[in-house]
């Protein structure tokens, strides 16, 4: 594994590696996403969160090159680019790791990661594979304990690890995960969310699509809220949580503000 | 003393996680083997009970069956439905069928025959047309499934039919052509046998190759820091080859000996066995099979792994024809009709690769195979005809699937791949 930052166009610290102005994505008389903006920067977790409907799985794919928008900008690393196909965004450095992540379940783990860019082809080189396959697996302190086993065996959460491990292989320099800890249960969200933190370590962009305000505060340094296709605020990862759920829902008066509202309120009288 | 070494020596790199169970040596090997068998994971094992079974009945019912001679002759009679067997498995493992190899092979035994005897082309010219037309029959169905969207299922039924009309079509009036008894094709088909002397070398270089392979993989892999197999393991198994190879080729030396046709077919198995598993080909034709839509994200080309699928299966059925035609030395309407075509796909699926795609191998083809002719072997001793053929082999082929049905289902539940 190469240091994914090496050898590549350096960003100055702080500065957006990928940063989208104004995007905007019609289908039919149906706007799915309005004036769009986001930014994410190197070893930075963006979080995009918002209700059903809001544009987020539509943004997820622009990203990945699935879908090419109507208007707005990409800027990747201070040059704007066109993606217009997976390849396209694969080429720049932009992996997704779509919520079906994609694995096929009657190879193994190595067979798995490498996928489509088999070393040695007329011979596999099984073995310096499986010794990248560890390499990799321990960088992200991923708890798999045999990598010669179909992934049908594996987990949730060992599976999400595979694919995000899968995508490390191509040096991306940013990550965009759909929903990576929806189907999970407690244990395997943790496991998920240390993966992320090791993605930021290793000084990768990172915008995480959930809608899991616990998560996502757990691991975002910014909240990004989408609602009805539109940027409908910027919150960083302390904000609290009715906030963002007003945001995404647009209107304060919710269950969860009228709940956190009581807290408070009991709090103040004891 | 041994808690000591243990704690001395380093774990292998994919050894090291707290919650494998870690073994050494033979209880280990043994236990995993019963542990993988248990949870559903049944590689060869149904197969070669089934065949000790059926073999024993047989014997028992005629004490002709067992002798070299007969063994003989039941080896040579597999190669031809073996060689369409070993393309249907390609087809299946990506999770497609191909349910006209047995008109292919017709069309292709017509084709051979009417080129080498009516128009007199040389020997090597008819076989490289017939072959040719096979793999241009793949490509159509490929075209037909990958950019049209027909099931393969009916792309091959329609091709089943009219491949059988082209065959018949060849033939003409007389419905059948004789091959000249002297030509290459049927003198290999039915009688060039190994020399003694060669057939035992044959015997050593596999048991040595097998050695030598995998005590290179183990260094290799040790020298990495992964675990590998043991030496020992590596001698018993190769050993165990080397015996059970060498008693079976002295066996049918005892007769005509081994057939050069079936030595070809046996390696055709072992090219098409390491094309399957150890190339990049054959990893996108598991991963298509498992899942064709990750392959494609995975930046596999599954469209040409598709037409490659075909194109081999139509070809290795083309292949089969001929080598039909050569071992009766006609090519005739019944070439590639009859049972040849369900027996072929039987085979695959008896031998143990799924007919739901991406779980299978190459040696399904070979034990499958013997499974078949060795049921149609024993009825035609015992003076049964066709129909009690038809019956017992369509019961096994029934059975087989539901073992694997079953297996399937244990597999999923030990949380193995389906």
């Amino acid at each position: 594994m190469n240091d994914p930052v090496k050898d590549q166009a350096a960003v100055p610290e702080g500065r957006p590696i990928l940063s989208l102005r104004g995007v905007s994505k019609n289908f039919g008389a149906v706007a799915a996403l309005t004036e769009v903006d986001l930014d994410v920067a190197p070893g930075e977790v963006v979080a995009v969160v918002g209700d059903n409907g809001a544009g987020k799985s539509t943004l997820v794919k622009v990203l990945a090159g699935v879908h090419r928008p109507d208007a707005g900008t990409l800027t990747f690393a201070d040059r704007e680019v066109t993606v217009t196909s997976p390849a396209d965004a694969h080429a720049l450095g932009i992996a997704t790791v779509f919520q079906d992540l994609a694995l096929c379940e009657n190879l193994n783990v190595v067979q798995n990661l490498f996928l489509g860019r088999e070393l040695r082809r007329a011979r596999l080189d099984e073995v310096t594979m499986e010794i990248r396959s560890w390499e990799l697996l321990r960088q992200l302190s991923a708890k798999i304990p045999t990598v010669r086993v179909p992934v049908a065996s594996l987990s949730g959460g060992q599976r999400q690890t595979v694919a995000i491990a899968r995508t490390l292989l191509g040096d991306p320099r940013v990550i965009v995960l759909d929903e990576p800890t929806a189907a999970l249960g407690v244990a395997q969200t943790a496991e998920v969310l240390n993966l992320i933190e090791r993605l930021r370590e290793r000084g990768l962009g990172v915008i995480m699509i959930s809608h899991n305000m616990e998560d996502v505060r757990a691991v975002a340094d910014r909240v990004v809220v989408l609602r009805l296709g539109r940027n409908n605020g910027v919150f960083d990862a302390e904000a609290p949580t009715e906030e963002i759920v007003a945001a995404m829902i647009g209107a304060s008066d919710n269950v969860v503000s009228r709940r956190a509202g009581r807290a408070r309120s009991v709090k103040g009288e004891a | 003393m041994a808690d000591v070494r243990a704690a001395e020596t380093p774990a292998p790199l994919d050894l090291l996680d707290e919650r494998l169970r870690r073994g050494d040596g033979w209880r280990a090997v043994a236990g995993g083997l019963w542990q993988r068998v248990r949870s559903g994971d049944l590689g060869a094992l149904p197969i070669v009970l089934g065949l000790v079974v059926i073999w024993t009945v047989f014997q028992s019912l005629n004490s002709v069956f067992l002798s070299s001679a007969n063994l003989v002759n039941l080896l040579m009679e597999s190669a031809s439905v073996g060689i369409i067997a070993l393309g249907v498995v390609c087809v299946l493992l990506v999770g497609q069928i191909d349910l006209s190899v047995g008109s292919v092979s017709g069309l292709s035994a017509a084709l051979t025959a009417v080129t080498f005897v009516t128009h007199g082309w040389p020997l090597l010219l008819s076989m490289a047309a017939a072959l040719g037309a096979g793999a241009l029959v793949g490509v159509v169905y490929a075209q037909m499934v990958t950019r049209l969207g027909v099931p393969s299922f009916v792309a091959t039924l329609a091709g089943l039919l009219s491949f059988l009309g082209i065959q018949l079509w060849l033939l003409g009036d007389t419905g059948a052509i004789n091959l000249p008894f002297e030509s290459d094709l049927v003198h290999f088909a039915q009688l060039a046998f190994l020399p003694e002397w060669l057939s035992y070398v044959l015997v050593v270089v596999a048991a040595g190759w097998l050695f030598a392979t995998g005590y290179g993989l183990a260094r290799t892999r040790r020298a990495a820091g992964l675990s590998a197999r043991s030496t020992s393991l590596l001698v018993a198994r190769s050993t165990a080859v080397l015996l059970g190879l060498g008693f079976a080729v002295w066996y049918l030396n005892r007769a005509r000996g081994v057939g050069w046709l079936f030595v070809s077919f046996v390696a055709l198995v072992l090219v098409l066995h390491y094309a399957l598993t150890r190339t990049g080909w054959g990893r996108s034709v598991f991963a298509v099979g498992g899942n064709a839509e990750a392959a494609r994200r995975a930046g596999i080309n599954v469209r040409r792994v598709y037409t490659s699928v075909f194109v081999l299966c139509s070809t290795l059925a083309a292949l089969g024809g001929m080598i039909a035609a050569a071992r009766l030395a006609a090519a005739n309407q019944a070439t590639g009709a009859g049972d040849v075509n369900l027996n072929a796909i039987a085979a695959a699926v008896i031998g143990g690769t799924s007919l739901f795609g991406g779980r299978g191998s190459a040696f399904s083809a070979l034990l499958g195979i013997l499974v078949i002719q060795s049921i149609s072997n024993g009825l035609t001793l015992l003076d049964l005809d066709s129909s009690f053929r038809f019956i017992i082999t369509g019961l096994v082929l029934a059975l087989a699937v539901t073992l694997d049905s079953v297996a399937r289902r244990s597999r999923v539940a030990h949380g193995r791949a389906a």
